[in-house]
């Protein structure tokens, strides 16, 4: 009898099926996923959680028969004699039983964990190519091993395979072993003069054939080679801009302070470290920290240009744009002073622009405000004439909750080839 | 006679699992006479308990999207709490291999061991079906071929095309399995050779060259009659999956390789759906003999014993019909009732019993008529032969007679009296025989000279027809393999036909 403890054994022997399902359902999965993020708040929309989809198309189909005359036997008789008939409404409560069961088999309900979730989330969305990242990519250099060469530092000697060379050479030119030759010579110690000769001629032979063949040759050795490869950036920055001041509504906050989260769930997927930086302005921009920036008090008037400048600042004290990807989501209401308009477009096409992956304007209104009926306020227009003199920027009205996600999905949704050529 | 206790309290370890279980070999071995394959007891965590679940309890498996499925499934219930955990899973191998859960008590443990490693064990061992159908040296080996050769072949010809062909035989499954015996026993060893050398043969012969050898014309068989055609295809066919890895015109020999595979698999579990109660019964009645001689020997404390008794009426518990707890026989209750009836019948017999089972009445011998029975039965079999009447009364069974025709509504057609004892166990007795549970479908002649055109019949019992939406589903599958068109028609006993079916294929299995 044996007894194995199995319980240290790796676990979730399951996934790989598991992933076949989901690849399987995944249509299924995404459209129950969306579903579900859309009556849960941001925060909880990456936390997982169960979804229920439809079964069809993941079913099993057996042969299965129904109908028919059926004969059962049952225990527990309290009263029934032989020839009695039962009115069939008691058996309408069996059926409606066996009708839930197959309710429940056709929405099939399970758990998603919170990376399925927010893969299956994000799945069609893709971030923007630009060029400028391409050529960022190429700013620094990795080390790579890239198996053995014959030369080398000898600081990278590959003692491991250059033993393993030198046995298979010893091996090969049947170089002879010293346990063979101090058996030889045991042998010579004790044994007749006849043979002595003969002995001493193979001792002879074997050690100068020993001395023949090196036991390490420099042909034997080894070094591990390294190649440079091109490092990705791998890391990301993305500033947080918004008008605090008087007319900014907690409503319109709300709205801005889910856009940026989804910007930042979408950014720490694709890159391996992801700072936030957030700067807010009235007509004058201060960096503040999460807290302050959504919920602290703030009055003044709205002057953009101050907000750019701010971020411009950090960028150049703190983030290379060699190092960094850079992306910015400025949230406003779309008033600034109109004076303030030359320094705006400016800072933006010579200075932000220039540097930035990607730089989305949301333009957020009063709940109950269509998107259309807003009036194009006064950086709306000015944003929007940049952009028809060639500036990359992405802008988007928004005035409700649930506008949030199609906006974002809008604004990264993974273009089809021949659309990326034409843009 | 007192010994040592084996254990206090609830907590064990493996040298308490040990003694445990030698305490219960001892048991097992001279009072009641067990024959067992050697143990395997292996301890597993509740997230391995699932695992298990979503393959058919086997410790390795094939991947297929839907054990996920399952898994899925499973975890979601149990995450909810509407769905507890078995308490172990033994497989019918040898070693037999017995899981035992993390969480289990001491108490608990035992009663598993009993239960798992020596009743089912031995019924694993002897019973005529488990030894006829099955191959409890090779199962594991098998499936580790298996879990390769289906790994291989994804790799060589994509992880679409074998899935395909997997969910087509799997939903093939019940039917791919040969029913009456005569055919030589199954050697899953010689099987995982033969696939192999059949494999490197190809490999090691493969000349591209063969692929431009021009094909000369047809050798078109004379009209066949359809005599020789019947003989030539072995018709009627009711192994569907065998008739397919056979004589299916355009599957790839890895297709019909896996076809092979699920056909074995599926065989391998045939015996179990044909023994749940006496599978159960048989292990259920081990452990209240193992448990109950344990105690009186000492080794368990009262207090443990309790404890023991408590799972075990509530595994032997059965609802009445009109309970809403009740969804039929339980196999624990019935099969353990019965296994204690019959005791009760070997030992102090009444004069009821001396009519009804003239041979074993008052024998005296209880062992050695169970054991006969256990390693000679199947449910059906069993129940037909030794439902007493006593326990008919005493489980106060009866039988409904449902016939949509009839307006009243439902018939009593017999209870638990003298007028009705044998119909009602002839009725209960075909609840669990395999040939009314599965459908009966049988492939019964193909159109050579024709369109190639499959026909199945299924023969109709009692007017049920096939659920229309999954015989589409299925027949479609039938379909992709056959690569030709396929139609199923519904026979009822006087030859009357009910219903039929025609399927196409999608071409994207079978593609060359």
């Amino acid at each position: 009898m044996h007894i194995i403890d199995r319980r240290l054994n790796p676990g979730s022997k399951s996934l790989e099926n598991r992933q076949r399902f989901l690849r399987r359902a995944k249509a299924l999965v995404q459209g129950a996923v969306k579903k579900s993020s859309q009556d849960r708040d941001i925060k909880d929309v990456l936390e997982g959680g169960e979804v229920s989809i439809p079964l069809d198309g993941m079913n099993e189909p057996r042969f299965r028969r129904e109908g028919g005359t059926r004969d059962m036997v049952l225990p527990g008789n309290k009263k029934f004699v032989e020839g009695d008939m039962l009115p069939r409404s008691g058996e309408g409560r069996r059926k409606a039983s066996g009708a839930g069961e197959g309710d429940s088999e056709d929405a099939f309900r399970f758990v998603l964990s919170r990376d399925e979730f927010v893969d299956l989330f994000l799945d069609d969305l893709e971030l923007p190519d630009l060029a400028k990242r391409k050529l960022a990519e190429a700013e620094s250099e990795g080390l790579q091993r890239a198996g053995y060469s014959t030369s080398g530092s000898p600081a990278n000697i590959s003692v491991s395979r250059t033993v393993r060379l030198a046995l298979a050479r010893r091996v090969a030119l049947r170089r002879p072993r010293p346990e063979t030759i101090a058996e030889l010579e045991a042998e010579l110690a004790d044994c007749d003069e006849a043979r002595r000769p003969e002995l001493l001629a193979e001792i002879e032979r074997l050690k100068a054939k020993l001395r023949r063949i090196p036991f390490i040759d420099p042909i034997d050795i080894r070094y591990r080679r390294f190649e440079t490869v091109p490092k990705p950036v791998a890391q990301a920055v993305m500033f947080c801009l918004m008008d605090v001041s008087g007319s900014m509504s907690e409503h319109m906050k709300d709205l801005a302070k889910r856009f940026y989260m989804l910007l930042y769930v979408f950014l720490t997927r694709r890159y391996r470290h992801v700072e936030i930086v957030f700067i807010r302005h009235t007509d004058r921009a201060e960096e503040v920290d999460e807290d302050t920036f959504f919920h602290g008090p703030a009055s003044g008037g709205t002057l953009v240009s101050s907000a750019l400048e701010a971020m411009h600042e950090i960028v150049r004290s703190r983030f290379r744009p060699a190092d960094w990807n850079i992306y910015a989501a400025q949230a406003s209401d779309g008033d600034n002073s109109t004076s303030d308009s030359d320094a705006v477009s400016r800072l933006l096409t010579e200075k932000i622009l220039p540097v930035s992956q990607f730089f989305a304007y949301l333009e957020v209104g009063e709940t109950g405000g269509s998107t259309f009926d807003m009036p194009d306020s006064s950086l709306w227009t000015l944003y929007q004439r940049l952009r028809a003199e060639g500036a990359g920027l992405s802008m988007r009205k928004v005035s409700e909750r649930s506008e949030i996600f199609p906006v974002f999905h809008d604004l990264f949704h993974r273009r089809r080839k021949q659309e990326k050529a034409a843009v | 006679m007192t010994a040592e206790r084996l254990f206090e309290g609830a907590d064990w370890d493996f040298q308490k699992l040990q003694r445990i279980h030698d305490a219960c070999a001892e048991i097992a071995r001279t009072e009641l006479g067990l024959d067992i394959y050697p143990n395997q007891i292996e301890v597993i965590t509740a997230e391995q308990m699932l695992d298990a679940y979503s393959s058919a309890g086997m410790p390795l498996f094939y991947k297929h999207w839907s054990f996920g499925k399952h898994f899925a499934h499973h975890e979601a219930f149990y995450r909810k709490g509407l769905m507890g955990l078995a308490y172990e899973i033994v497989i019918n191998s040898s070693p037999c291999i017995s899981y035992l859960m993390e969480e289990n008590t001491a108490t608990m443990q035992t009663l598993v061991i009993a239960h798992a490693a020596f009743g089912h064990n031995h019924f694993f061992k002897n019973n005529y079906l488990f030894k006829q159908w099955t191959d409890a040296e090779g199962i594991l080996d098998y499936l580790d071929f298996a879990k390769n050769y289906v790994v291989q072949c994804e790799e060589r010809h994509g992880r679409l095309a074998v899935e395909q062909t997997l969910d087509a035989a799997h939903a093939l499954m019940s039917h791919g399995i040969d029913r009456y015996p005569g055919k030589k026993t199954l050697d899953l060893r010689a099987e995982e050779k033969r696939a192999g050398e059949r494999r490197s043969h190809e490999d090691s012969t493969f000349n591209d060259l063969w692929r431009t050898v021009p094909a000369g014309p047809v050798k078109s068989a004379a009209s066949l009659s359809t005599e020789r055609r019947h003989n030539l295809l072995g018709l009627p066919q009711e192994n569907l999956l065998y008739f397919l890895e056979k004589t299916a015109p355009r599957l790839q020999p890895w297709q019909r390789e896996l076809l092979r595979i699920v056909r074995h698999i599926a065989q391998y579990f045939y015996p179990q759906s044909q023994t749940k109660v006496m599978n159960e019964g048989t292990a259920t009645y081990v452990h209240y003999r193992i448990m109950t001689r344990l105690h009186e020997q000492g080794r368990i404390s009262d207090g443990n014993f309790l404890e023991f008794l408590q799972s075990h009426t509530n595994v032997v518990f059965q609802p009445d019909f009109d309970d809403p707890r009740f969804s039929g026989f339980n196999p624990y209750a019935l099969g353990f009732a019965m296994m204690q009836d019959i005791e009760r019948i070997v030992t102090d017999p009444e004069d009821e019993d001396r009519e009804w089972f003239p041979d074993i009445a008052g024998t005296g011998d209880v062992m050695a008529v169970l054991r006969d029975i256990w390693a000679n039965y199947r449910d059906e079999s069993f129940i037909s032969q030794f439902l007493s009447p006593r326990l008919m009364r005493h489980l106060r069974m009866f039988h409904l007679h449902d016939d949509p025709a009839e307006r009243a509504g439902i018939r009593v057609d017999a209870i638990h009296d003298e007028r009705g004892y044998r119909r009602v166990r002839r009725e209960l007795a075909r609840q669990y025989d395999v040939g009314y549970i599965d459908p009966n479908i049988e492939v019964v002649d193909v159109d050579l000279e024709g369109d190639r055109r499959l026909m199945v019949r299924h023969a109709a019992v009692k007017g049920a027809v096939l659920n229309e939406a999954d015989a589409k589903r299925v027949l479609q599958h039938l379909a992709d393999l056959w690569s030709y068109d396929v139609s199923l028609v519904e026979v009822d006993a006087a030859g009357v036909v009910l219903k039929d079916h025609a399927a196409s294929p999608r071409g994207i299995a079978a593609a060359a």
